[in-house]
């Protein structure tokens, strides 16, 4: 049996008939074709499946859709704006903090979450806002650069 | 390359598919989505060891959605292995299973939710035998065999190798060390899953896209599995969600994922779970060792008897291989003028060990690394002083026949040293706090193939057009490492263009040249060095139509800011686009091979392949706890 779900998704009305039991993650994937998003565990264990609900992370492969209605959801593809990348994007890009890519989306939201809520972490705070996002390539190193170059250039260009 | 400066090399540039990466566009090969795509699951073992005496499809068969069912005898009876000498796999076992997840049975079905649940209704009836779980337990226990092939029972592999006299090294030494080592075996966990699409077309051709870092060898191994021609099938690496060795061999969903194509005439794609990947494993194997060394006052290492037993899990894999790495790369950090070798691979009840980073070279590294801390307290010596005197000859041949080229291993170890404090610091912590030191090296691109041959480990074509487009096609996989980068790197380089002007596309089997694959740290060296050449034809033939345009002499014209001009006079050129023209309408098609193989440096003795390279990286590392 399936369901009417309207989902409000990167600033868009999307309606989508699925059944109720699948999870955000696999609504965004397989209904919406929203691919950027990925699965890791699909337990809530590695945070590579991480999108913004209201702004804040969530674990897309825990989280049903049905519970997300009327919330703005935020997936990877809704992070550059008109064809502009996000500073997060760009850094990441810029400094190698994306090697094969596939943790990347899920770190890269979680990362713009804490930047919304402390627009200068220090390297603990992002630390701590990325604990639960897995990396198995970049010993997260360049992660840690990339967030505080993205967050240097968000303030420079709000003074 | 001759040139004294570089513009793209050295500078720190982003990936060509970075920008992908960070919007989402990357397709992995879970991404792909095709019309009428059905969903696979695979029906894994519970048991870790018994026979399987009979398995009934019928319900599966009967749920509405299921599309096919498979059990092994759908497939040929051929059992393969990545390895030519342990051909001991079957996609899904017939008569035994020898771990808990081993595949039995596989469907196709509308979604995967009908697909595992019609895996539910498949009835496997399984008589247990006993499990082998540990090196020990599988060697006490030689009347139950997990396989029937291997050196003896339940020994897979067991080699010996001698170079020169231990005893005698032994006996001129002033302390003589035996030590014993336990090195736990670990997993690869790439975050990216598993995953496979495999489309069966009308015409009797095959296509797999998978997330392998080397779709030759499971092109190769398909037409074996399949008993289709090699030439009908087409393996496509989609981007690679992280690897390090754990996908490197077929693996069952991807021959179910072709099988169950044919049989349903759709597209079937089947990732695993989680859980399923740790059951593919290939990880590091666990191994015991015992290593004894003889050392002089100094330091210096009068000789070594190494031992090692593998707990390879239920397969064979790359396992002979790792087996004789486990003794191989000890000789080419530190002078071993003596050296013995004794390895044993095990078989036990439990998924696979195989070639994950390092392939059996990072446990006895770990060994024999403490072991020269040992001594080195013992006879009194700076544990960084004692390894720089001892270090490695460049251009000389190890006891053990490897050809230690340049060798960085001192220049390492000194700035470690003097980065970390070591000086200061050593013997002068706290309590409870401490200062190490240990160095390492790996190959640069193994010497040998998989399978022994003579033609090249990469290939390369760079193709040209009037439009000013570079196109580099070759079979190397991205698998985060960044080769697609460093082949448009290269390229860029030699033709005197940004990265932004070439496109890379890599892996699959019907375009592009054929290359190994990414494994061993292999692809920088042997893909990049046939992309240079390839490039290097390409801008032979350009620099032989500009020259005859500007009525001038090819070797007076350089490459470079996206133009074609005379050395030392920038302004009498052409552009870029405009020099290929040039050569398109003096020699026609500009598409240009380059292809790569190692200098052939094997020993003369068998397993004499594993560990040659054509160079080897070095490393030191000093950590404070």
């Amino acid at each position: 049996m399936k369901t009417l779900l309207a989902l409000r998704i990167n600033g868009e009305d999307r309606d989508v008939l699925a059944a109720p039991h699948k999870t955000l993650l696999e609504v965004l994937r397989e209904d919406l074709n929203l691919t950027g998003t990925k699965h890791g565990c699909e337990l809530g264990e590695c945070g590579t499946c991480t999108v913004l609900v209201d702004g804040l992370p969530v674990l897309s492969c825990l989280a049903l859709p049905i519970e997300c209605q009327g919330r703005e959801i935020r997936t990877v593809e809704g992070m550059a704006q008109g064809g502009e990348l996000h500073p997060l994007q760009q850094a990441f890009a810029e400094l190698g903090a994306a090697q094969c890519g596939y943790c990347t989306p899920g770190i890269l939201l979680t990362a713009e979450a804490l930047l919304e809520e402390v627009p200068t972490p220090t390297r603990d705070e992002i630390k701590q806002a990325l604990a639960g996002n897995l990396c198995r390539c970049t010993g997260y190193t360049k992660i840690l650069d990339a967030v505080e170059l993205a967050a240097l250039r968000i303030k420079g260009a709000r003074t | 390359m001759k040139k004294d400066r570089f513009s793209v090399i050295g500078q720190s540039l982003p990936k060509i598919d970075a920008w992908a990466k960070v919007v989402g566009e990357t397709k992995f090969a879970d991404d792909l989505l095709m019309s009428r795509m059905a969903h696979g699951k695979l029906l894994r073992s519970p048991h870790p060891h018994a026979l399987i005496k009979r398995i009934d499809t019928t319900r599966a068969r009967a749920l509405p959605g299921v599309y096919a069912v498979i059990t092994g005898q759908d497939l040929p009876r051929v059992k393969f292995g990545i390895l030519p000498v342990s051909q001991d796999e079957e996609a899904l076992c017939v008569e035994k299973v020898r771990m808990v997840g081993d595949a039995v049975a596989a469907v196709a079905a509308v979604d995967e939710e009908t697909a595992e649940r019609a895996t539910l209704l498949i009835e496997v009836e399984y008589e247990p035998l006993r499990p082998l779980m540990s090196i020990e337990d599988s060697l006490a226990h030689p009347e139950v065999r997990i396989h029937e092939y291997g050196d003896r029972p339940n020994v897979h592999k067991a080699v010996a190798l001698q170079f020169g006299d231990v005893e005698a090294a032994f006996a001129s030494a002033d302390l003589v060390r035996e030590d014993v080592f336990f090195f736990e075996g670990n997993t690869h966990l790439p975050m990216e899953q598993h995953s496979a699409v495999a489309q069966w077309g009308a015409d009797g051709k095959l296509t797999l896209w998978s997330s392998t870092q080397t779709p030759h060898y499971v092109h190769r191994l398909l037409a074996k599995i399949l008993d289709v021609p090699q030439a009908h099938i087409r393996v496509v690496a989609a981007p690679v969600g992280g690897g390090f060795g754990g996908k490197l061999d077929p693996f069952a969903h991807e021959i179910a994922a072709c099988k169950l194509s044919q049989l349903s005439g759709r597209p079937v794609k089947i990732t695993l779970t989680r859980e399923e990947v740790f059951y593919v494993h290939r990880g590091r194997h666990p191994v015991l060792m015992w290593i004894k060394t003889g050392f002089r006052k100094d330091g210096a290492i009068t000789g070594m008897h190494f031992r090692s037993w593998l707990d390879g899990g239920a397969y064979g894999s790359y396992g002979v291989a790792s087996t004789f790495y486990t003794g191989a790369l000890q000789t080419v950090t530190y002078q071993i003028p003596v050296y013995k070798f004794e390895g044993a691979r095990v078989f036990t009840n439990k998924p696979p060990c195989g070639p994950k980073r390092g392939h059996g070279t990072p446990q006895p590294r770990f060994a024999m690394e403490c072991q020269i801390d040992k001594a080195a307290e013992q006879l009194g010596l700076d544990p960084a002083d004692m390894r720089r005197r001892n270090l490695a000859e460049p251009f000389v041949k190890t006891a053990n026949h490897l050809t230690v080229t340049t060798i960085g291993l001192g220049e390492c170890i000194d700035r470690v040293v003097e980065a970390s404090g070591w000086r200061q610091k050593r013997g002068a912590l706290p309590p409870g706090k401490g200062i190490g030191i240990a160095c390492s090296s790996y190959l640069t691109g193994a010497g040998t193939a998989i399978y022994w041959n003579d033609m090249p480990h990469s290939g390369v074509v760079v193709r040209a057009d009037r439009s000013g487009l570079v196109a580099v096609l070759c079979g190397a996989t991205d698998i985060g490492q960044g080769s697609d980068s460093i082949l448009a790197y290269l390229v860029a380089e030699v033709l005197g263009i940004e990265p932004k002007d070439i496109r890379v596309h890599p892996a699959d089997t019907d375009l592009t040249p054929v290359d190994l694959g990414s494994y061993s740290s292999r692809v920088t060296l042997m893909a990049g060095n046939a992309a240079i050449q390839a490039a290097e034809r390409l801008r032979g033939k350009i620099f032989d139509a500009v020259a005859r345009k500007l009525e001038t002499t090819p070797d007076r014209l350089v490459a470079s800011d996206r133009r074609v001009f005379v050395d030392g006079d920038p302004d009498r050129g052409v552009d870029f686009a405009q020099a290929v023209v040039l050569a398109e309408s003096m020699f026609g098609v500009l598409a240009f091979p380059g292809s790569y193989a190692p200098p052939k440096r094997a020993g003369k003795y068998k397993g004499g392949g594993v560990g040659p390279s054509p160079c080897y990286s070095y490393s030191a590392c000093v950590v404070e706890v």
